[in-house]
């Protein structure tokens, strides 16, 4: 079973975000657990987002992935603890800047308290995936998809994105 | 991607699967597959499962609401901005929708409820409901919905049901967002002219009338409450009198005190009773649902 185990998760692991292509379920830290029950290998996604419309083809992907290798899979959704942006690993990120796309910077740490307001656009020292050079201005809280912000570098005057701390 | 357009990167067909490819489904799974929805001890599940609508409600019709501005935002920017808060919102109604159904043991799912009820049946807060007379109105409403959702969901994260807490933590960091969006607006327009300050004021006088209910329990809200697994609406004020006094001082404005919109005989959005707004915002909702029932594309 361990290497069926080994083979299930090389398999999970390596399917592609349908939104993020060059990043694999393993990069953005979605793939939670890969265990065997009985004869069955049992796969626990949990969504980005809660309206992340990739979630149900990244499950159907993992699915058809595994069964094409002839394994008895099952995907299940699990929503707890929330994703955080830093469960990307270092690999994700590499892949991220390569493709342009400024990695996010840690998540606040949040007590038991009321979450604190933000009153203007949040300051965030980005290197230009471009050019490499500091101080981007940011120009949207919000871009392509939920998950990420829009910047311009001051430097070389590019529009980039920006996968936002969460 | 090797591909020219974006379109014949999603119509692209895989030998193994034509079709396959996402943008191209045919119907929705369930967004609460392989979840644990059992209903805790000494909880009653339909009143679980009113509960869920009414949240569920709330982020739907809002989201549908948010969903209109579509084509017709001021900026390419604040078009995607609105477009993600709705996006964030309708995920926060699937699943909350969809925990509904596995409550109340009918085992209906999320499109049974947004596109089968009449309005007597959708349990949203009206302020969710309400037609936002320009941008302003956008950025009020959305500002009163975002600082009132986030303190209720920042307690259901620590109450007993643990379908509704997961929700609850993920909707959080996602409203922090939605709450800034439209926080900064409000303080950018009370900047602007005399014009837009105006417009602004105008829209916070519209909208002020609809929080009352928010804080108003219903009796489903008041026996959760007791048995852990509902936040006490009234419990909310003080935070989000916090939070808006917060803006209003950096906007440089006073939050109009209005009274709060009567229902009918003691009944609002909670009960069912909405406004008028509500009808053809359903028969919008609803049409493509009613015309073709059980269709998927």
């Amino acid at each position: 079973m361990v290497s069926v185990l080994a083979l299930a998760r090389e398999i999970a692991e390596s399917v592609p975000d349908p939104e993020l292509p060059m990043l694999t379920l393993a990069d953005l830290g979605i793939l939670r657990e890969i265990r065997a029950e009985g004869t069955r290998v049992v796969v626990s996604l949990t969504p980005t987002y809660s309206g992340c419309p990739a979630m149900r083809e990244m499950q159907q992907d993992v699915a058809r992935r595994l069964t094409a290798a002839g394994l008895e899979a099952e995907v299940r959704t699990v929503l707890s603890p929330p994703w955080s942006s830093d469960w990307i690993t270092g690999e994700g990120r590499r892949k991220l800047a390569a493709a342009g796309i400024a990695p996010p910077q840690p998540a606040p740490r949040r007590g038991a308290g009321p979450v604190p307001l933000t009153l203007a656009p949040v300051r965030r020292d980005l290197a230009c995936p471009r050019c490499g050079a500091e101080g981007a201005l940011q120009t949207a809280a919000f871009s392509a998809t939920a998950c990420k912000a829009l910047y311009r570098c001051a430097a070389c005057g590019e529009p980039f994105e920006y996968i936002k701390e969460i | 991607m090797g591909f020219d357009t974006a379109y014949e990167a999603i119509s692209e067909e895989e030998e193994e699967d034509p079709g396959h490819r996402w943008a191209y489904g045919t119907g929705f799974t369930d967004p609460l597959a392989g979840v644990d929805t059992s209903v805790p001890d000494g909880v009653d599940g339909a009143d679980l499962a009113t509960y869920c609508l009414m949240l569920g409600d709330d982020a739907l019709i809002m989201s549908h609401r948010l969903q209109q501005w579509l084509a017709r935002a001021p900026e390419l920017e604040e078009e995607t901005a609105l477009a993600n808060i709705a996006l964030d919102l309708l995920g926060q109604a699937r699943l909350l929708l969809s925990r509904a159904g596995a409550a109340d043991g009918t085992g209906r799912g999320e499109d049974d409820y947004a596109f089968g009820r009449p309005e007597r049946e959708f349990r949203n807060v009206r302020l969710a409901e309400i037609a936002d007379a320009d941008f302003a109105g956008l950025v009020a409403r959305l500002l009163v919905f975002s600082t009132w959702r986030l303190a209720l969901l920042a307690r259901l994260r620590d109450l007993r049901d643990p379908v509704l807490a997961a929700v609850a933590a993920k909707g959080v960091s996602e409203i922090t967002y939605h709450r800034d969006y439209a926080a900064q607006w409000a303080i950018r327009l009370a900047g602007g002219t005399e014009y837009s300050r105006g417009r602004m004021q105008a829209a916070l006088a519209a909208v002020a009338p609809l929080c009352a209910e928010l804080f108003t329990a219903t009796g489903a809200e008041r026996r959760l409450a007791a048995a852990g697994v509902a936040a006490d609406p009234a419990a909310l004020r003080p935070e989000f009198d916090a939070v808006i006094g917060q803006v209003m001082s950096a906007a440089g404005m006073t939050w109009p005190d209005r009274p709060g919109l009567a229902g009918v005989a003691g009944q609002a959005g909670r009960d069912g009773v909405h406004t008028e707004a509500m009808g053809y915002l359903l028969a919008e909702l609803q049409s493509v649902a009613r015309a073709h029932p059980g269709a998927t594309w």
